[in-house]
């Protein structure tokens, strides 16, 4: 008799999160990055581990303001009228991964694919590098880019810290 | 963020302390090119040896600094780029088109 082997996949359990929303002004770039950074330290990441996490949070924020709300901040009422805030929620699970989901609700974009293109970039004033989605590919282990035009983007990243020894 | 510069034989060289995001950029930016024009070197000199951050923001400065040095018929190179600075810079390919130059501090 042919024996079923049955794949028991442990479900991760969140140990902490943490959820904040600000307005997309540019001076919370390093608020973002600071607050997921101030999570993840509760794992003791390596330093190189953490500048990775900051710096992924800091392109993703960073999209929101320039792309999905086109720096377009005016003002905290304008945040709570027509939009202009993000929203960044972390967590880390039992296995020692973080997640991080950086949400706007801006233009979105048309073809996630081709922006995801290294090097792709909209910006003509030869300012912008276009390696923001690369450089968050790199330093993470997963990254997931939901986006809806008019609608706008969430970015999900994982990445798996190291134990300590 | 902190600008320290100097001009000696037609090099600028200016040395950037601090985080380079998309916020402090801007800044950095405008204080760069002011420096550029007013003293228009022969060679723009960028040390990126005091950096704790920088994302794809600082591509685009240090980018945008070596297209508009080119243009007026300049010249750029990166000094001292910390590990971090130099891994972002590696990733987009920058070394192959801007000078990085490691030089031993006393």
């Amino acid at each position: 008799m042919k024996k079923e082997i049955k794949k028991i996949k442990k479900k991760r359990v969140i140990l902490n999160q943490i959820k904040s929303s600000f307005p997309a002004k540019s001076i919370n770039e390093s608020l973002s990055r600071m607050i997921a950074a101030s999570l993840v330290c509760q794992l003791d990441p390596t330093i190189d581990e953490l500048a990775d996490i900051k710096t992924a949070v800091s392109e993703a924020v960073t999209n929101c303001i320039v792309h999905g709300y086109g720096n377009n901040y005016k003002s905290i009422s304008s945040v709570n009228k027509s939009g202009g805030e993000i929203n960044l929620y972390a967590c880390y699970y039992d296995d020692n991964s973080i997640k991080i989901i950086i949400k706007d609700k801006g233009k979105g974009i048309e073809d996630v694919k081709k922006a995801m293109q290294p090097l792709y970039t909209t910006d003509e004033s030869g300012e912008r590098s276009g390696m923001g989605f690369s450089i968050m590919q790199s330093f993470m282990d997963k990254i997931r880019v939901i986006s809806n035009p008019g609608k706008g983007t969430t970015v999900i990243f994982e990445k798996k810290i190291s134990r300590p020894v | 963020m902190e600008i320290i510069s100097n001009v000696n034989d037609g090099i600028l060289y200016v040395k950037l302390s601090g985080d380079i995001d998309h916020h402090s950029a801007k800044t950095v930016r405008d204080c760069v090119d002011n420096l550029i024009r007013k003293n228009n070197p022969a060679e723009l000199e960028l040390d990126l040896s005091s950096i704790e951050f920088m994302d794809s923001s600082g591509l685009g400065l240090v980018l945008g600094r070596y297209k508009k040095q080119t243009d007026m018929g300049g010249k750029m190179k990166i000094i001292n780029p910390t590990k971090r600075v130099l891994q972002i810079l590696q990733l987009a390919g920058v070394e192959k088109i801007i000078k990085i130059e490691r030089i031993r501090q006393a």
